[in-house]
């Protein structure tokens, strides 16, 4: 890309004690590219958020936004950034507009644009109508669509957004999902977590896997499946005894990892066609019973599987 | 910096006026303690109250016998007051001492010609430490004898200069010459004293004052724990402009609660605080104090129940060393020492030496000491300040 990143971030390190949450994370974000961080429970990515952002200490690395360099005690850097936490971050006892009217004074905004932000942020999220009842008052699908609307309220250059979607029904995801590509589309960038391969694949321009603090592979969805080469996904559905069943069939040439998921055995298997009866055959002698068979040409699921030998969620 | 905190400071604000529980720390409940307690101890006519006195009369004199037969003895007939006459000033101390009574009068020799003479006389009183209420009841006896022996005396004198018939003003003049007939000295106060409605009027204020200034600062660990703590870390401030904005927020407070609690006071049972000047020097000095501890005792705390726990604890000892609920200083020895190591004492003693019509410079010791707890906890906070905007 041509345009200056919005964000470098290059080997960031974050020890909990003994634990090395994040060991040596490093990506860029040009303006209007959405860069994902995949990766399951636990993998580090709220860690690398919190120090991208200045929120927390880092042990080692570089963060640089909008071409100033950040750390905790930044202040002019920091408002490049709109942060969307996790958890839900909102005042209960304000209103919704309240709460925005409050984060647009700490960002220094005038009176009358804020007015104006505050609206438009509203309608972004869908919000307008009950802009003004109490914020603990909201269902919880509500209260999330507010934090959003908090973190987009002054026009960041870098929107970073920690699984902003869990816990919401599929309207409110979507609605959303989209308003994430509308912002990506007028020239920000937007920093995307989540553990939802569909999400990763919908929204985002490149995706970084992420997996016990480490980024495991870098790039887009396409570069990312050629990964897997290839080799499809196969998940046998049935009862008995997987975990004796993924066993027997990891053993066999051609594949190169099995996992027991919600009543199932994935696969990663070069050349699954010919090699279906086989692995059928194994299973039956292992003491499972199978009663369904998918064949999945390679995606981000399978990318994970084959990086990582586990399944996204476990 | 100012500009975050104001905002955070207005957004605080907000909260805390939709929040009850702020409103019956700072207002309802100092007040209502202010009516109980100012109400049972001003008049003696309470129910409750079971009190012994001693009197020693070394007088003889008309108006010391008047003082024992009419006052006393008066208590004695309405059931209010058992009375121990005794011979000396050393029967009457142990009386106190060993708590047979709260307190002894001594009506020393020469106090009858001394009133008739107008010259200035003195009713002693001996209290036992630990029946405070009882001490203050006896002070308020012979504060109210004293007063109406004063207004006799004015009377008596104006008379006789109405016999040399000369001009009102004269008049006037020669009433203001007489000394008061009679000082009350107190075997073991020091300072003057506040009436029993002004004192837990301002003692009430002060007390609930260390608990009110804590719905600023410690709001931080509600916002840690609600998450908007980060948010706040993340947006283009410094943690420096956090800590100001719930400052202020402890500080306005503060000021809310113990301007709201003086007016009131004032107006509804007739507190007489003194120079506003002065008053307001000693509030906005204990504001201070009590805002500074606050910081101090939350950079203790992990959590909002933590910090609520603390605060109350230390708020608790402090009113109570600094003797808010009976005046140490009336009674004195090592607990009004001891309670010198709070900034509550040094309030209460700013309002005695208020008492009685002083201006504002008369406050001005008790505000610098004051002024000192201030510093010293503030100091201490701030170096300890980081870990309350820790995220
Ligand atoms: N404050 C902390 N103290 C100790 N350990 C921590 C702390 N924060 C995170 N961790 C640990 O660091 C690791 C990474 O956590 P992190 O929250 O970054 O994961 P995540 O990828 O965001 O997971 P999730 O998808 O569940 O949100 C985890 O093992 C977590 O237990
Ligand atoms: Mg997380």
């Amino acid at each position: 890309m041509s345009a200056a990143p919005v964000l470098v971030c290059t080997g960031l390190v974050k020890r909990f004690g003994d634990l090395v949450a994040v060991d040596g994370v490093g990506f860029e974000i040009s303006p209007g590219e959405t860069y994902g961080l995949l990766g399951p429970n636990g993998a580090g990515k709220t860690t690398t958020i919190s120090m991208v952002c200045g929120l927390l200490e880092r042990d080692d690395g570089d963060v640089v936004v909008a071409g100033r360099p950040l750390t905790t005690t930044s202040v002019e850097a920091k408002a490049a950034i709109g942060y969307v936490p996790q958890e839900i971050a909102v005042y209960p006892d304000l209103t919704g507009r309240e709460n925005l009217r409050f984060f647009s004074r700490l960002y220094g905004m005038a009176p009358a644009a804020a007015t104006e932000r505050i609206g438009e942020a509203l309608e972004v999220v869908g919000l307008a109508d009950r802009a003004d009842d109490l914020a603990g008052e909201y269902s919880g699908g509500m209260k999330r669509r507010l934090n959003i609307a908090i973190g987009l309220l002054h026009r960041p250059r870098l929107l970073v957004l920690d699984e902003p979607t869990v816990g919401v029904d599929p309207q409110s995801r979507n609605a959303i999902l989209e308003g994430v590509e509308a912002l990506a589309g007028g020239g920000i960038a937007v920093l995307y977590t989540t553990h939802y391969m569909e999400e990763a694949e919908r929204l985002c321009d490149r995706i970084g896997i992420i997996d016990a603090g480490v980024i495991r592979a870098e790039g887009t969805r396409r570069e990312l499946v050629a990964l897997v080469g290839e080799r499809d996904r196969v998940r046998l559905a049935g009862s008995g005894d997987l975990a004796s069943v993924a066993t027997a069939c990891g053993a066999l040439p051609g594949v190169e990892a099995a996992s027991v998921r919600d009543g199932a055995v994935d696969l990663i298997v070069e050349g699954a066609r010919g090699l279906l009866p086989e692995l059928l055959r194994v299973a039956a002698e292992s003491g499972g019973l199978v009663d369904g068979v998918d064949v999945h040409e390679p995606d981000l699921e399978s990318v994970f599987l084959h990086l990582t030998g586990k399944a996204l969620r476990d | 910096m100012a500009r975050p905190a104001l905002a955070i400071l207005g957004k605080d604000l907000r909260q805390r006026v939709r929040d009850r529980s702020a409103f019956l720390v700072a207002v309802v409940a100092p007040l209502t303690l202010a009516l109980v307690f100012g109400m049972t101890l001003s008049g003696v006519s309470s129910d409750d109250l079971e009190l012994s006195f001693g009197v020693v009369d070394l007088d003889g004199g008309v108006v010391a016998t008047g003082f024992t037969d009419e006052v006393l003895a008066g208590l004695e007939r309405d059931g209010l007051a058992t009375l121990t006459v005794v011979r000396t000033v050393g029967e009457g101390r142990r009386l106190a001492a060993d708590g047979d009574v709260a307190a002894t009068f001594v009506l020393p020799a020469g106090l009858s010609e001394a009133v008739g003479a107008g010259r200035p006389a003195r009713i002693e009183v001996i209290g036992d430490v630990d029946q405070p209420i009882g001490v203050l009841v006896a002070r308020s006896i012979a504060d109210t004898f004293a007063a109406e022996l004063e207004a006799t005396q004015v009377a008596v004198g104006a008379a006789l200069a109405a016999g040399a018939t000369g001009p009102v003003d004269a008049l006037a003049g020669r009433a203001r010459e007489l000394a008061p007939p009679i000082v009350i000295e107190d075997a073991t106060a020091t300072k003057k004293q506040l009436d029993p409605v002004t004192f837990y009027s301002a003692s009430m204020a002060v007390f609930f004052l260390f608990f009110t200034v804590q719905f600023g600062l410690s709001t931080l660990l509600d916002e840690r724990r609600q998450g908007t703590l980060g948010r706040l870390l993340v947006a283009p401030v410094s943690r420096r402009a956090i800590l100001l904005g719930k400052a202020l927020t402890s500080i306005v407070m503060g000021l809310a609660s113990m301007t709201v609690l003086v007016v009131a006071t004032s107006l509804i049972v007739g507190a007489e605080w003194g120079s506003p000047a002065g008053v307001a020097l000693l509030v906005a000095a204990g504001v201070l104090a009590a805002t500074a501890l606050s910081a101090l005792v939350i950079s203790f705390a992990r959590t909002p129940e933590q910090a609520g726990n603390f605060q109350s604890i230390v708020a608790l000892v402090f009113g109570l060393l600094g003797g808010v609920f009976f005046p140490i200083a009336a009674i004195g020895g090592w607990l009004e020492r001891v309670s010198l190591a709070t900034p509550h004492a040094w309030f209460l003693r700013g309002l005695g030496d208020l008492a009685g019509g002083a201006g504002p410079g008369a406050v001005l010791g008790a505000v610098a000491a004051i002024l000192a707890f201030a510093a010293v906890f503030g100091a201490l906070a701030v170096a300890r300040s980081a870990r309350l905007v820790e995220p």
